[in-house]
């Protein structure tokens, strides 16, 4: 049995409606869950850029980012291991104000890449980002004050080595 | 309306001319050379259809009773002519009585462009009147889809769908027509799509790898070759027989690449897969080096794939990268179009003779001919088989004729048994698996080869799925030959119960209508035989007859096919009973 893991998806494509569905059609055909999921503007000019994390195997992950570059609007797809890529993940934790000045939270927040975007009377938002663990780390410190809202975003990555997909495009064009 | 048709004519495809979006639907098509579609009206589609009557002179459109089979005679017609086929229905209904098709296309590699009408784009997302959102739907089981809400994209967008559906491994394309766009204007210039820049039809083929294979061919004891339909869709039936006729390799289809190459070739071994016949499927578990060219290795092909040609290298020939070692991990791919692929390895493969080998195959041919073939085509029994049926067929079209078969044990008696003399002549649902198939899909493929003998053969289930399109032929004088073989059961659930459920016939066996009735009904002539004496006649009789002819065959209820390799078992477990 091939050993299951973290596989992050490059996916470029064209901008257009209904990719999306095109693309998650691939993963439920094959009943993978999507862990994390971002979509954005790329390097290049009209062209988007999906981020897929999901678990499973090598062996998978090879025939899954074929099906995803089977689809027409697909420029490029790619697959990399964790250790390919350079990523991160932010997160908002939104607590009750009356923590704000309790030692412990600030002490709890020396972690290295948090910090307060906003204070109201009745609460304060924490910005957080870094790895998943990172993540995983400050909301298991953070839960214990209640936390009145939770939100992560999914991972965006940049591969470590160079990605073919502007000579695709010189190729395609 | 004549003036009207006139002045509209006279304005060719370069210049700009301003015309609705259902005008410039019809102007597409014919600039595509596309001049006939199978469909069916309704409200969200009808700006379309009459374009479709003003054109009429130019333009034919068959009814059908239902949208399915309207999709599946486009189905036939594009198997047979390779050509994309052309539907045309309404919203909500209209187009989700084309996903069975559609899907049943995607998984055949059938180049079609269905277009459904949509509701106004204000009401998109409304839950309007017929409203379903087809392109939701539609998009697992499409090469590509896309919904046009303004009457200036349609030009392009159907350009792209034709670019699309035919080029590099075809498939079905939906395109999804607001109502507004149909009623909206347009400058209308038309231009064929040449490419898409986000899509490759045409992998480059590298001849490194070529050389590579080349290499293993050379030094095989024992090659092995397996086609598939890839073959056909390449259109490159005459090289593959140079090349297999140069290195004399035994070859073996898949069920879809029948057809490809003369049955009677001396180089055709037979088919694979689990109703395949017994020597290729026992000797992919012995040769040396597999060669697979335009199949994909379907798990009815290649039975437990752990099991699978493990002693073989395994050179794989495909237009479609994502199918290399998906299935089985190959040795060396070619990722190509096939014609290119068979027409430059030629230069690097020597002449070779496989006489020995050779024998291998037809010392297992002679088994499964004593085991198997000789009781089905020379039955002793009082009760008819479907094999002596496909002989008898046989005999009266010298196996000239397209046989068109639905989804059952009579489609592996007609593959097993039917001899093709012409490429284009097995049409049939391979994927999918679709029962209602048949009746349908002759109809179109009649049409898109008039000057053949088309036959279907279907058993009694599927037969009545889609029966209803008895009406088109009787509207369209479809000279398409009928053959059911009745058994009164669903005869493979049927085969799977006895072997594999110990006989409990769960809901498989089935009372039938007077079928010859039912054909007179529609005006087509029809007999039935139930007795071995009556059968030469009565084929011989509905081959000869010009217009459509219903044949009904009463046969041995409980009859299985073999030889069968089990689920789960592996090629060379072949049972011969």
């Amino acid at each position: 049995m091939e050993e299951i893991k973290n596989f992050t998806f490059s996916v470029y494509t064209e901008n257009n409606v209904g990719i999306l569905n095109r693309l998650s059609a691939i993963f439920l055909k094959r009943h993978i869950n999507i862990e994390s999921m971002t979509v954005s503007k790329s390097e290049i000019d009209n062209v988007h850029r999906f981020t897929f994390v999901v678990n499973i195997s090598e062996i998978q992950a090879r025939k899954v980012v074929g099906q995803l570059e089977k689809q027409i609007e697909v420029i490029g797809a790619f697959y990399h291991t964790e250790d390919e890529i350079i990523y991160n993940e932010t997160a908002l934790f939104k607590i009750s104000s009356e923590h704000l000045y309790d030692e412990e939270i600030q002490e709890k927040m020396k972690f290295r890449r948090a910090h307060i975007i906003a204070i109201t009377e009745r609460y304060f938002v924490i910005e957080a980002s870094g790895l998943k663990d990172d993540i995983d780390n400050m909301y298991e410190k953070l839960k214990p004050y209640g936390l009145l809202q939770f939100v992560r975003s999914g991972r965006i990555a940049i591969t470590k080595p160079k990605m073919a997909i502007s000579e695709l495009l010189k190729e395609f064009n | 309306m004549e003036t009207l048709k006139k002045e509209k004519h006279e304005a060719t495809s370069s210049e700009t001319v301003k015309i609705s979006g259902a005008e410039a639907v019809i102007k597409c098509l014919l600039a595509e050379g596309v001049d006939l579609a199978y469909g069916y009206p309704g409200g969200a589609i009808m700006p379309v259809y009459d374009e479709i009557y003003k054109y009429q002179d130019q333009f034919h459109h068959v009814l059908t009773r239902h949208e399915q089979g309207a999709i599946h005679a486009a189905q036939g017609f594009a198997r047979v002519t390779g050509k994309v086929g052309m539907v045309f229905a309404t919203s909500g209904p209209g187009a989700t009585n084309l996903v069975t098709g559609i899907a049943d296309a995607q998984i055949d590699s059938t180049p079609l462009v269905c277009i459904t009408g949509q509701v106004g784009s204000h009401l998109l997302g409304s839950d309007a009147f017929q409203e379903t959102d087809i392109i939701g739907i539609s998009t697992p089981v499409t090469k590509w889809n896309y919904q046009i809400t303004k009457a200036s994209e349609i030009p392009e967008v159907i350009a792209k769908a034709f670019y699309i559906a035919k080029s590099g491994r075809p498939g079905p394309v939906l395109i999804d027509i607001t109502k507004d766009a149909q009623f909206g204007e347009l400058d209308f210039s038309y231009k064929k799509c040449e490419k898409v820049r986000s899509y490759k039809a045409l992998p480059k083929l590298n001849i490194e790898k070529l050389q590579e294979a080349a290499n293993l061919i050379n030094n095989a004891k024992k090659p092995f070759i397996v086609w598939g339909q890839g073959v056909i869709l390449g259109r490159a039936e005459q090289e593959f027989k140079k090349f297999i006729e140069k290195t004399n390799i035994p070859s073996a289809c898949t069920g879809l690449g029948l057809s490809a190459l003369e049955t009677s070739h001396p180089l055709h071994v037979g088919m694979v897969g689990m109703h395949g016949n017994y020597a290729p499927n026992v000797l992919t578990n012995s040769c040396d080096v597999l060669i697979a060219i335009g199949m994909r290795f379907d798990d009815r092909v290649t039975g437990n794939l752990a099991t699978y040609a493990k002693q073989a290298k395994v050179i794989h020939f495909e237009i479609d990268p994502a199918e290399v070692d998906k299935n089985v991990k190959t040795d060396v791919a070619v990722i190509a179009d096939v014609k290119e692929t068979l027409v430059e390895i030629m230069q690097y493969v020597n002449e070779a003779d496989h006489k020995e080998w050779m024998q291998e195959f037809d010392k297992l041919y002679q088994i499964e001919k004593d085991a198997v073939i000789n009781y089905q085509l020379n039955p002793t029994k009082e009760g008819l088989t479907m094999g002596e049926v496909l002989g008898s067929i046989n005999k009266e079209t010298n196996g000239d004729a397209v046989i068109v078969s639905d989804v059952g044990q009579h489609q592996m008696f007609a593959w097993r048994y039917a001899n093709f003399n012409k490429t284009r002549s097995n049409v049939t649902s391979g994927g999918l698996g679709t029962m209602g198939f048949a009746l349908p899909a002759a109809i179109g493929a009649k049409m898109g080869a008039p000057e053949r003998e088309v036959v279907a053969i279907i058993g009694d289930g599927g037969y009545q799925m889609t029966c209803n399109e008895l009406g088109t032929i009787l509207q369209t004088k479809a000279a398409v030959k009928i053959v059911v073989l009745n058994n009164s059961y669903l005869g493979m659930v049927r085969q799977w119960q006895e072997l594999f459920f110990d006989k409990r016939y769960a809901s498989t066996e089935m009372v039938s209508p007077n079928f010859v009735k039912l054909a007179e009904a529609y005006d087509i002539k029809a007999v039935k035989v139930s007795k071995r004496e009556d059968l030469a006649g009565a084929i011989k009789t509905m081959i000869a007859s010009k217009d459509a002819f219903f044949l009904e065959v009463v046969i041995e209820q409980e009859d299985n096919v073999f030889p069968m390799i089990p689920t789960g078992a592996s090629v060379s477990d072949i049972r011969l009973s």
